[in-house]
């Protein structure tokens, strides 16, 4: 093998991050954010991306495999350690919690979301607005969708500054630390994008 | 004439599986003392604040000048050598803590063994020897022997592992400091030679992978050791190497 075991599912863990569930993480914000344009386009949207061609086997190897290993192993990978931010209270020590504690919030609000919406749509229940609509017309789930998407963005942003150190792009101080702006700007733009679009359905 | 006294708060234990506890002593002051003067001090007149005779308190020493990395505890929360605490830079009461991600030996002395069986489990030396003599190796650029020398200067003291969220109890990962030492060895010409054992030794189980680059390491050694990249260019290594073990290759 490559490496050991532990090795190589750390790696694929930093890689299906990144690839492919940042990536469809991106594209799911970005065709949601027709919301803001209106009612139609927002369905036509979601119609064009329901009606891809092998959509199931689109949805398993793309989203539903890479995100469970991502999941599963995240979790063990958070329960070895031992946080101690209160002692050693850099900035990097912090983002290591953050990035923990936002994966667990992620984790339980995807469940959440894709019981809310995929399971449905499933069951018979057509996603289109006014689901969305539905779901968002209380207080609560609008808070909920407000922490759940924004520690997805923010575990995605500084997911992709550890995936650039796990597989030793960044090496120098220097270039982790311009690495620390670029994926924060990465955060505040996807936030921008998400927040846009919560508000749309509201 | 009073004099001014200096307050300790010092966790103790009896023995490796014995509770810990802690026990306050006031010592009287003396200029530029450190925190080994002060343990002195408690040793020579082992009576606590209560003033009650007790046990003198056990730590470990070397060199008295931070390169022998022995005399590593937790002072006021963070891990450091205290032949360089200072007491005039030390808030007070000075809390004296042993390093609880080793094995507590007693009082304030721990067993660093595991650091050293990982340093021999990523082979952190240069093979040489030989039946024959095989001559002078090869040349070292002078600028990078400077900047491998600066990795030279772990002590091994263990203060990273100490500083580090994923060393502890639930998790094997030894640490950042043999994992720097496999970048100095592997920087060297000779020990270029192999590279691979080192790199395949680091992507072994508890080794490379384990690190979550919370950097508290690079934050708090004491040498100044550009851990976090030596890890980040481990990880690089690590990649190539990954591929031609997987894939092979013509080296």
């Amino acid at each position: 093998m490559a490496g050991s075991k532990d090795f190589v599912n750390r790696r694929i863990h930093s890689l299906l991050g990144v690839i492919p569930i940042g990536v469809f993480l991106v594209q799911h914000l970005v065709v949601n954010h027709f919301a803001t344009r209106g009612v139609d386009d927002f369905n036509a949207a979601a119609h064009f991306m329901e009606s891809l061609p092998f959509r199931i086997f689109l949805e398993t190897f793309v989203i539903y495999l890479p995100l469970l290993f991502h999941a599963v192993f995240g979790l063990y990978i958070t329960f070895q350690a031992k946080n101690n931010v209160s002692r050693y209270g850099y900035f990097r020590n912090a983002m290591f919690l953050v990035q923990r504690v936002t994966g667990v919030i992620t984790l339980i609000f995807i469940a959440w979301h894709v019981w809310e919406t995929r399971v449905q749509a499933a069951l018979g229940h057509e996603v289109n607005f006014s689901m969305m609509e539905d779901i968002l017309s209380s207080p609560f789930m609008v808070a909920f969708y407000l922490v759940g998407v924004l520690s997805a963005v923010f575990h995605f942003a500084n997911g992709l500054w550890s995936f650039f150190v796990s597989w030793g792009l960044t090496v120098s101080p220097r270039s982790q630390k311009i690495s620390t702006y670029v994926t924060m700007g990465v955060f505040v733009a996807l936030a921008i994008v998400s927040v846009r679009t919560i508000f749309a359905f509201i | 004439m009073s004099t001014k006294m200096v307050k300790f708060v010092i966790s103790r234990q009896d023995n490796p599986e014995s509770a810990p506890y802690l026990e306050e002593f006031e010592i009287p002051h003396r200029p530029n003392m450190n925190v080994i003067s002060a343990l002195m001090e408690i040793r020579r007149n082992p009576v606590n604040a209560k003033g009650d005779a007790t046990t003198p308190v056990t730590w470990e020493m070397g060199c008295l000048e931070e390169v022998c990395g022995a005399c590593s505890m937790v002072i006021n929360g963070k891990p450091r050598q205290s032949c360089t605490a200072l007491v005039d830079q030390l808030e007070q009461p000075i809390r004296l803590e042993p390093m609880k991600t080793f094995p507590v030996v007693r009082d304030l002395a721990i067993d660093r063994s595991r650091m050293f069986d990982a340093l021999k489990r990523v082979k952190a030396w240069i093979p040489i020897d030989g039946t024959y003599d095989l001559g002078p190796g090869p040349r070292m650029p002078e600028t990078k022997r400077q900047w491998a020398y600066e990795l030279s200067k772990c002590m091994t003291c263990g203060v990273c592992l100490e500083a580090c969220p994923n060393v502890n109890s639930k998790s094997d990962f030894i640490g950042p400091a043999p994992l720097s030492q496999v970048r100095l060895f592997n920087a060297h010409p000779t020990g270029e030679m192999n590279k691979e054992e080192r790199l395949n030794a680091i992507m072994d189980d508890g080794g490379l992978a384990s690190c979550g680059n919370s950097q508290n390491c690079v934050q708090s050694c004491p040498k100044g050791i550009p851990l976090t990249t030596s890890i980040a260019a481990l990880n690089r290594d690590t990649s190539f190497q990954a591929f031609k073990n997987f894939f092979g290759s013509d080296r």
